[in-house]
């Protein structure tokens, strides 16, 4: 029987009363972002916020509970931008998107920073370490957003992310998923030969955890050679956006299959319109229904996005949304 | 060769045979008591009220117009002093919008993204009493920047149409509506600003579309403006020709003209305001040094076709930098006209194709 398992990308935005705090202590300008070695009452404001956050997430039963990544000033950026190995720059358009982060220019041999196992350690304490889910840039994808004066070549620069990747994974605390963000994989799909590597690179980051491993992309389908390949790393589950593109995504999962577990994206992480958990349960039953024969072990139901697009308030309603149509879910299925 | 609609702005005392008409993108730094003015405003405990507000409000468009015309600015505006936001400050005024709070655009900068939750209408003008305002405040001709339907639309949560390209055609024929009252007032200089385009450049179809809306029963003499900034130009130029606007009002001195080239083939058939000074760096330029980049304007179009701006709204610069920019910036004009009128100035103009007619 199908497990339904209401999550998020996570990526949220702040309280409003932490942008507040949190711009007056430390600025707006470019070099007033996040490098890792925050003082004391940045952290404190932080600890704060990621307290309300896990609180949302338990208040709304969610079935796993992120950290929220609210230090991630650089969205999916962020791993390289608190790297030594790493310059940030400029100001650089995030996809598609009103959004900018700090290029980050990778000047000398990457290593692992620990930055994010010391948020999910923070998370634990928090949690008791129930339910905790992880989030990464997916290895493609943060090649993408990055430049490389190190490595000089596309296929070693992507191996060096996927092993900095792996070695962030293999310092978390434990956790019972891991998500992988891999946008770029739809918004700069990789070309040929590239896209295999990408996968092996995926399943490199994959396999330095025992946890379920969810590669989520978005803002649309995957290309069917990119897809195809993906499934051949070593994941639990592909995340498909159902918001951004119905057909294409409904077409690889029937020409190709898919993952015993999937991740459907079905609420809209950036638009303030909230759905019926009615309507994300009937989705849910159209995506099986597609498929016909296919049933999945788990079906996370998610945001497509990062949620830190949204205002609070309505990424809280959000929240809210997905635990309860995971839970109508679970109902009509039994 | 004549451009009439530019001319309608010449100064009558104008000296130089050659016109390079200098004027803003429309933002300016805020003067530091407005801003406490609105702290006040918005303190519950203050007593200082609605009255107080507008009259700190009008103050700062009037010191802000003598400004302009201080520095010499041949078309002025009040620095948009009576506007907080692009977005917000016309969503505040459309029907159909509300307001869930604030969205990060990047690090620790937001702004309160709106959301379009019902059919937006038009209610209460908009602008027509800023621009009034500013009329009767100076002698010269006043430009009204106008931000865009598409910008409002992409900019927005959009709840409540179909799909972004619908919100963009309502939203176009509501700026309509706002330009036919504003030229019933007087208006003849209108630009409309349009900097999420960049940001998609591969919708340059529906901003098209959105332009023929806005323009609709509009009189020819009336100036219309377009202004993108920061964006991969190569991927709108040259479909934007095809745009019902005599103007365009392009961000290229932060660039430090690289993508100048774009524009040389095919033929640049409307008049160009180039960006001349940089918005993002709060040091200003030389006269000379300005006087350099509005030759690059040259070899683009003719004088008759070149507008002299800077390349975005000022407002983020220290108030005096702001000032000494616009001040430079008219003399580089004046001292390129002169040359221009001494036959002193030799720009070859890039790559023309033969033109349609």
């Amino acid at each position: 029987m199908t497990e339904y398992v209401s999550t998020t990308p996570g990526l949220y935005p702040l309280p409003d009363w932490a942008k507040d705090d949190l711009s007056d202590l430390k600025g707006h300008q470019k070099h007033d972002l996040i490098s890792g070695d925050e003082g004391e009452e940045i952290t404190a404001a932080y600890e704060e916020a990621r307290e309300e956050v896990i609180g949302v997430q338990t208040e709304a039963g969610l079935d796993r509970i992120v950290e929220g990544q609210l230090r991630w000033d650089d969205m999916l950026a962020h791993p390289l931008a608190v790297a030594d190995a790493v310059e940030t720059r400029g100001i650089v358009r995030y996809y598609d998107n009103n959004n900018f982060y700090r290029e980050p220019v990778v000047t000398d041999d990457l290593e692992p920073t620990g930055d994010v196992a010391a948020e999910l350690e923070a998370a634990t304490q928090l949690t008791g370490g129930e339910d905790l889910q992880a989030v990464l840039p997916g290895p493609y994808s943060l090649f993408d957003l990055a430049t490389d004066e190190q490595y000089g070549d596309d296929a070693d620069f992507l191996a060096a992310i996927a092993d900095f990747l792996a070695g962030e994974v293999e310092a978390f605390p434990a956790v019972e998923t891991l998500f992988l963000l891999e946008p770029s994989l739809v918004e700069s799909a990789p070309a040929d030969g590239l896209d295999e590597r990408a996968s092996e690179a995926i399943d490199r980051v994959a396999s330095a955890t025992d946890a379920e491993v969810v590669v989520q992309p978005y803002w649309g389908a995957l290309e069917e050679k990119v897809y195809a390949h993906l499934l051949d790393a070593d994941i639990d589950a592909v995340g498909f956006d159902f918001v951004a593109n119905q057909d294409d995504n409904v077409y690889n999962l029937q020409e190709y299959g898919a993952t015993d577990d999937v991740a459907l994206g079905l609420a809209d992480g950036q638009n303030t319109l909230v759905e019926d958990p009615e309507a994300i349960r009937d989705r849910v039953e159209w995506v099986e229904g597609q498929l016909g024969v296919t049933d999945f072990e788990t079906v996370y139901l998610t945001t497509n996005t990062e949620t830190f697009y949204l205002p609070y308030a309505k990424y809280v309603e959000k929240l809210e949304v997905l635990a309860e149509a995971a839970d109508l879910a679970e109902v009509t299925a039994a | 060769m004549t451009n009439e609609n530019k001319d309608q702005f010449r100064p009558a005392d104008h000296e130089n045979d050659h016109f390079l008409l200098t004027t803003v993108v429309g933002s300016y730094p805020k003067p530091k008591w407005l801003n406490r003015a609105k702290d006040r405003f918005e303190d519950e405990d203050s007593d200082f009220d609605e009255d107080n507000w507008q009259e700190a409000k009008d103050d700062a468009a009037r010191l802000i117009t003598a400004e302009h015309e201080r520095a010499g600015l041949d078309v002025v505006v009040d620095g948009e002093m009576r506007r907080n936001e692009m977005v917000e400050f016309f969503a505040d005024r459309i029907e159909g919008y509300e307001f869930n709070g604030p969205v990060k655009v990047w690090g620790h900068n937001y702004f309160d993204k709106p959301s379009v939750v019902s059919e937006v209408e038009y209610d209460d003008s908009w602008l027509v009493d800023e621009y009034e305002f500013t009329a009767d405040a100076t002698d010269r001709p006043v430009k009204v920047p106008i931000t865009g339907p598409y910008t409002l639309a992409n900019w927005s949560f959009n709840e409540a149409y179909e799909d972004d390209d619908e919100l963009t055609l309502e939203l176009a024929d509501l700026v309509n509506e706002e330009i036919e009252k504003l030229v019933d007032a007087g208006a003849r200089y209108i630009q409309i600003d349009e900097p999420a385009l960049a940001t998609t450049p591969d919708d340059h179809a529906i901003v098209g579309e959105a332009l023929e809306h806005i323009v609709a029963d509009i009189p020819e003499e009336v100036r219309i403006g377009l202004h993108v900034c920061y964006g991969d130009y190569s991927r709108i130029y040259p479909e934007i020709l095809e745009f019902p606007v005599d103007e365009f009002d392009l961000e290229l001195a932060n660039g430090d003209y690289e993508q100048l080239d774009v524009f040389k083939d095919p033929e640049f058939s409307k008049d160009l305001a180039l960006g001349v000074t940089d918005a993002h760096v709060a040091e200003v330029e030389s006269v000379e040094q300005i006087e350099e980049n509005i030759l690059k304007g040259l070899e683009v179009v003719p004088p008759e076709q070149l507008v002299v701006s800077p390349d975005c709204g000022v407002k983020l610069l220290p108030r005096d930098v702001a000032y000494g920019k616009m001040a430079n910036m008219v003399q580089a004009a004046r001292n390129v006209e002169e040359d221009l009128d001494a036959g002193d100035i030799d720009v070859e103009r890039g790559a023309p194709t033969p033109a349609d007619d």
